[in-house]
């Protein structure tokens, strides 16, 4: 065969698999998302955010789980938060170029990959098996070693983003240099730092892994910290994988609840940051 | 008074150095106290079993007798089985959106991979177990049988009862879940070729694909091979999309990709409330703790990988 056509087929056919990758791609996210939608919105009612999770066989919903999972992505994000924003502020204004910032960059961008499920049995080793019963601070504190990683992967990009005219700027007026990381830089940074939260909370919202042996479940409503508590996540899985049709269009409701929550949140991060840095 | 106010300021930036250096210190110190207490929960369990842990098929509750192989073939097997699938069309879809997209296709494209990396794995999991399965199990499972279960060697991979959960069924999802990692990062490093290098092949006359094949991924070849190491790593660690799917056995007596199986992250979420003896709660622990170890060499060398191909970049230019 000539070779230029033999050429200019290679092309054509490498080309069209590439399209085909796309579509390949694009061919589950609409499977996944029209199977959630569709079976999702099927078992949404009101009862969902009035009743607790029932016994098999009976009518209820989901409010202690969607509060419990309210509680518990809430305080670990605020614990995770200033936790990682401070270690960020450190590797990207202090310690970065040293031994030590290199080295703990390189482990949180390795912990923000590891296995959740690992850190719930790191937090189990740790808490649950000294105090000797599950608990939701200890689900907490699971899904706050989550979140820190995210925080400070995103706290330094954005501070390492922030020109140093700005600081030697505010350094000339002979301000003293934490003034200017707190006053200046974070400030000029905080969208970004905003996204990154963001993100770290869609993360966590959906993660169940973690929260098996750690918060555990619980069928009745509770506030108390010290006592097993549902979230979303661990009920739909446990409803997901019985036998009753009830518990199953519960589970369907639940994914569709996070499904859309956790997709807003991605959203929301991306306008904003796109917001900020238009200008 | 100029100099207590340089004093004072000199002790706020003392704290705050200092606090922030806590913190950082903290993160490091964070791994490994996850290493150091999988270890210590781990111990009974390494005491008597010793090494034979990891070739050992037997997983016996009541005998209080462990041994992770079955554990540990369902995670590289689905693993391996998710990259087969998801790095050839992670590659597909970085080619397209770096060379062939339109300009105003490649936000919304981009922004769809993304969102897909965001959705839950319990969702993939609950979807996967209800709505994929059935349909694998009916219709892809029977027509895998009748064509490459004829092949010889390779169809005894596709074997057995068509029951939709089992190994591939795991695999398939995750490849799914990781699929946007790997495009994500593979479209970040073809984007790193100067454009210089490209235009220059494509004067002389090479063809997109020419282009593609000879030039980009040669010079960034440490980042793509970087960016499956990372797709790899998540797919070992992924526990609730394979815990749906994988059928859960802790029998292994066939090569077929259909059997029903167990991987490291399916058996802890599956069985660590219910471990009942004090032995059986430490061989799982050991569990995660080889879990640990093969993503935390895996991720290494993914991020070893990247930061090479960034220095790369920076003497490039």
């Amino acid at each position: 065969m000539d070779l230029r056509l033999q050429r200019k087929l290679t092309n054509i056919f490498a080309l069209s698999l590439s399209l085909a990758a796309v579509a390949f791609g694009l061919f589950w996210l609409f499977w996944l998302l029209e199977g959630v939608f569709r079976l999702g919105v099927a078992g949404l009612s009101l009862n969902l955010f009035t009743e607790m999770t029932p016994p098999p066989g009976s009518e209820g919903g989901l409010l202690n789980a969607i509060v419990g999972s309210l509680i518990q992505v809430g305080l670990a994000t605020l614990i995770g938060t200033p936790f990682g924003v401070l270690a960020g502020v450190y590797l990207a204004e202090y310690g970065g170029h040293t031994w030590f910032g290199k080295t703990t960059l390189f482990i949180n961008d390795i912990l923000l990959s590891a296995p959740s499920i690992v850190v719930g049995l790191f937090v189990y080793s740790l808490y649950v098996a000294r105090v000797r019963h599950f608990s939701a601070l200890a689900g907490i504190f699971a899904l706050a070693l989550l979140v820190i990683p995210v925080v400070i992967r995103t706290t330094e990009n954005m501070l390492v983003l922030v020109p140093d005219s700005l600081r030697e700027a505010v350094f000339a007026l002979g301000t003293p240099k934490w003034k200017v990381i707190t006053k200046v830089t974070l400030r000029a940074s905080l969208a970004g730092i905003v996204t990154g939260v963001l993100l770290a909370v869609a993360r966590v919202a959906g993660e169940t892994a973690p929260l098996l042996f750690t918060a555990l479940s619980n069928q009745f409503w509770t506030l108390d910290l010290n006592r097993p508590m549902a979230t979303l996540p661990v009920t739909i899985f446990k409803f997901a994988m019985s036998p009753y049709a009830d518990w199953q269009r519960m589970a369907w409701a639940g994914v569709l609840l996070i499904t859309v929550g956790v997709l807003a949140l991605n959203i929301l991060a991306r306008v904003l940051f796109r917001e900020k840095h238009k200008h | 008074m100029a100099d207590s106010t340089k004093r004072s300021s000199g002790l706020g930036d003392w704290i705050f150095h200092n606090l922030t250096r806590l913190f950082a210190l903290l993160t490091l110190l964070i791994l490994l106290a996850i290493l150091g207490s999988l270890v210590y929960g781990a111990l009974p369990s390494i005491h008597k079993f010793g090494f034979s842990f990891l070739w050992r098929s037997e997983w016996n509750p009541p005998m209080d007798d462990f041994g992770a192989l079955v554990h540990i073939y369902g995670t590289l097997v689905t693993s391996l089985i998710a990259l087969v699938i998801a790095v050839p069309v992670s590659f597909g879809i970085a080619l397209f959106l770096t060379e062939l997209s339109p300009l105003w296709l490649r936000r919304p494209l981009g922004m769809a991979i993304e969102l897909l990396a965001g959705i839950p794995s319990i969702v993939f999991g609950m979807w996967g177990l209800l709505v994929f399965v059935p349909f694998f199990g009916q219709y892809i499972q029977p027509f895998l049988s009748n064509t490459l279960g004829h092949v010889p060697l390779l169809g005894r991979l596709f074997q057995g009862a068509p029951i939709g959960i089992g190994l591939l069924s795991a695999g398939i999802i995750l490849s799914i879940m990781i699929i946007p990692f790997i495009a994500a990062v593979m479209r970040d490093v073809f984007e790193v070729t100067p454009e210089i290098l490209k235009e220059s092949a494509y004067a002389v006359g090479a063809t997109t694909w020419e282009v593609v094949w000879s030039v980009v991924l040669p010079f960034t070849r440490v980042g793509v091979i970087g960016g499956i190491m990372l797709g790899l790593g998540r797919a070992l660690g992924e526990t609730m999309a394979v815990t749906f799917v994988i059928g859960n056995s802790d029998q292994l007596d066939t090569s077929s990709l259909y059997a029903a199986g167990n991987s490291i992250a399916s058996a802890l979420a599956n069985e660590f409330t219910e471990a009942t003896s004090p032995m059986y709660t430490s061989a799982l622990i050991e569990l995660g703790l080889i879990l640990f170890l093969i993503t935390f060499v895996v991720l290494v060398f993914s991020k070893l990988l990247l930061m090479r191909l960034a220095r790369q970049e920076g003497k490039g230019t």
